[in-house]
């Protein structure tokens, strides 16, 4: 193996997030303090970031994230671990302002390779309009990187991950798939095209997204990382919502669904598929579009609700700066709702969400 | 003659314990390559993902299914590899990835190692009348069933149960088709003088049904 390339762990990037059924368990149990009103956006809304408001026109953004590397080329690693970890700040609508480095790794390992970790981490930093201003390392038996950033909003712009409203067109600015294609790497079976495509995906900011968004009305924003689409999608609709998705309208790469049919796919896909799973009705999807939903993203996307006579404005500017950005559904109304039209009854109850494929 | 070619068919160990998804779908894809003639590949894995990651394998590529757990961290996944199916992975004939209708998936999460003895054509004592009925009623019922045993034996009466004339013959071929070993006593077969008339399944001796039912996780006796 060539020196300069890092191992891989049982699993990388964001699939080696926790469960989020088992999450929730842990975190339901944690003892909460007294209230501070100043807190906006805090683990009660599983949201992507916590928004603490300092000023009337201020509200700071703190978000971390860290993983084991999910491509062998430690610059890259660093690039993507950076990208993926600004991405919550964006998904809140904010700016980064600092970010501190996270570091474990191994005392033996060449530092060089530690260096071009870190080399990637700081350009998407300084890209992001960032300070880099510090960080910790460990010694650990494997590498993990990310960052802790701290960002800024003002207080009346945030976007909730769950502010969804009927009528709304849900918006989705990356291509899904890249941890299938990361997956099917790992094991040898992944071409350097489709690789080169989703680490150009993974590496790519989603800064340009939330600045765009900021002059359309955003009801919702989440990025797509560790529970896939269809995981974050449920949060968004939280528990509240029923939504339409068209499978054939889903950014998605094409060698994902090729390598989904090779069944080259992650623990945390099945995760995510048995968490989210029981409330996803498909229709007519063929099983590797099914699996791309489910497939945990690494530096994902955002995924936007916004008024339905917006949509289109919004993804053609969204097009415009370069990004693969479509409309891939709509909310259709709110749950346990009673429907005069019973089009989307199946088998006597209302599925949270409804993925239809081409008839 | 049927049972006078009978053998075990072969069985292919797969250890992927301790393996991270994808490595045991990939290591299940080269065992099934490997396979020159129909037969079974057993794949034991550490954990429940591993296991569901599996079945969602088979199912798309249509091999019957069926899981369970060893022990504690243990769980053996068993697929058949039918001559049909072998032909269909021939190189650069992949099967497309069809969605599985939903009457297809009736592969069992946890009914491997349960063995279903008739030893009768009835079920209970009483009236000889009822008990066909019931037992009629009963593998009818077993051949629905969301978690279907690994094998289903018959012997004594219940030898005619797989033979021509038999009112259950398509459900124990439906059983048959999602996997489920269907063995019948060889000795009653001949006793009963229906050696040319066995329908379903195969021809199994004594030895092979004491140790089924010794090393059954669960008996199961209508």
């Amino acid at each position: 193996m060539d020196e300069e390339k890092i191992q891989f762990c049982r699993g990388g990037g964001c699939t080696a997030k926790l469960g989020a059924g088992v999450l929730a368990r842990i975190l339901e149990k944690l003892p909460r303090g007294p209230v501070d009103e100043r807190l906006l956006v805090g683990y009660d809304s599983r949201d992507d970031a916590a928004v603490y408001q300092l000023s009337e026109e201020l509200a700071i953004v703190q978000t971390l994230d860290f993983f084991p590397p999910m491509v062998a080329d430690p610059y890259v690693f660093g690039q993507v671990a950076a990208a993926n970890a600004l991405s919550d700040v964006y998904a809140m609508g904010g700016e980064v302002r600092t970010a501190l480095n996270i570091v474990c790794f191994p005392e033996q390992m060449d530092l060089n390779v530690l260096g071009a970790i870190l080399q990637g981490g700081s350009e998407k930093v300084i890209e992001a309009g960032g300070i880099l201003a510090g960080g910790h390392s460990i010694a650990d038996t494997e590498v993990k990187y990310g960052l802790s950033v701290t960002g800024t909003v003002h207080p009346a712009r945030i976007y909730p991950n769950n502010g969804g409203k009927p009528g709304d067109c849900l918006i989705l600015t990356k291509r899904l798939g890249v941890g299938i294609i990361c997956t099917a790497d790992r094991v040898g079976e992944a071409s350097g095209e489709a690789m080169a495509e989703a680490i150009a995906s993974m590496t790519t900011l989603n800064q340009a997204a939330s600045r765009i968004s900021r002059s359309y009305t955003v009801h919702a924003c989440t990025d797509i990382t560790g529970y896939g689409f269809l995981g974050h999608l449920h949060e968004m609709l939280d528990g509240r919502l029923r939504c339409k998705i068209d499978a054939g309208r889903v950014p998605v790469f094409q060698e994902a669904l090729a390598y989904a049919d090779e069944f080259l796919l992650t623990a945390a896909g099945q995760r995510n598929r048995n968490f989210v799973g029981g409330g996803v009705v498909f229709q007519n999807v063929p099983f590797a579009m099914e699996e791309v939903l489910f497939d945990p993203q690494t530096s994902g996307g955002l995924l936007f609700a916004v008024p339905e006579e917006q949509a289109e404005a919004f993804v053609r500017e969204l097009r415009e700066a370069g990004l693969p950005a479509a409309e891939v559904g709509k909310i259709t109304g709110m749950r346990g709702e009673v429907q005069t039209v019973s089009e989307e009854e199946i088998d006597g109850r209302l599925p949270e969400i409804v993925v239809e494929g081409q008839v | 003659m049927v049972y006078m070619e009978e053998k075990e068919q072969k069985l292919v160990q797969v250890n992927a314990m301790g393996d991270p998804c994808p490595i045991p779908v990939v290591k299940t894809k080269q065992a099934i390559r490997g396979l020159t003639e129909p037969g079974r590949v057993a794949v034991l894995v550490d954990n429940e993902i591993a296991v569901q990651n599996l079945t969602k394998m088979a199912v798309q590529k249509g091999y019957p299914v069926t899981s369970g757990q060893v022990r504690e961290r243990e769980y053996r996944v068993i697929m058949r590899i039918s001559s049909e199916h072998l032909e269909r992975q021939m190189p650069g004939e992949r099967m497309p990835a069809a969605m599985p209708a939903p009457d297809e998936c009736k592969c069992s999460p946890d009914g491997a190692g349960t063995v279903v003895v008739i030893s009768s054509e009835q079920m209970g004592g009483g009236s000889e009348e009822l008990g066909k009925i019931l037992m009629k009623s009963f593998l009818f019922a077993l051949s629905k069933q969301e978690v279907l045993p690994e094998t289903v034996l018959f012997y004594n009466g219940g030898a005619k149960m797989t033979c021509e004339g038999s009112p259950v013959l398509e459900d124990l071929q439906e059983l048959a088709e999602q996997g489920v070993e269907i063995l019948t006593c060889g000795t009653c077969l001949d006793f009963y003088g229906l050696k040319d008339k066995l329908r379903v399944g195969g021809v199994t001796n004594m030895y092979a049904i004491a140790e089924k039912m010794t090393r059954a996780g669960r008996l199961v006796r209508p």
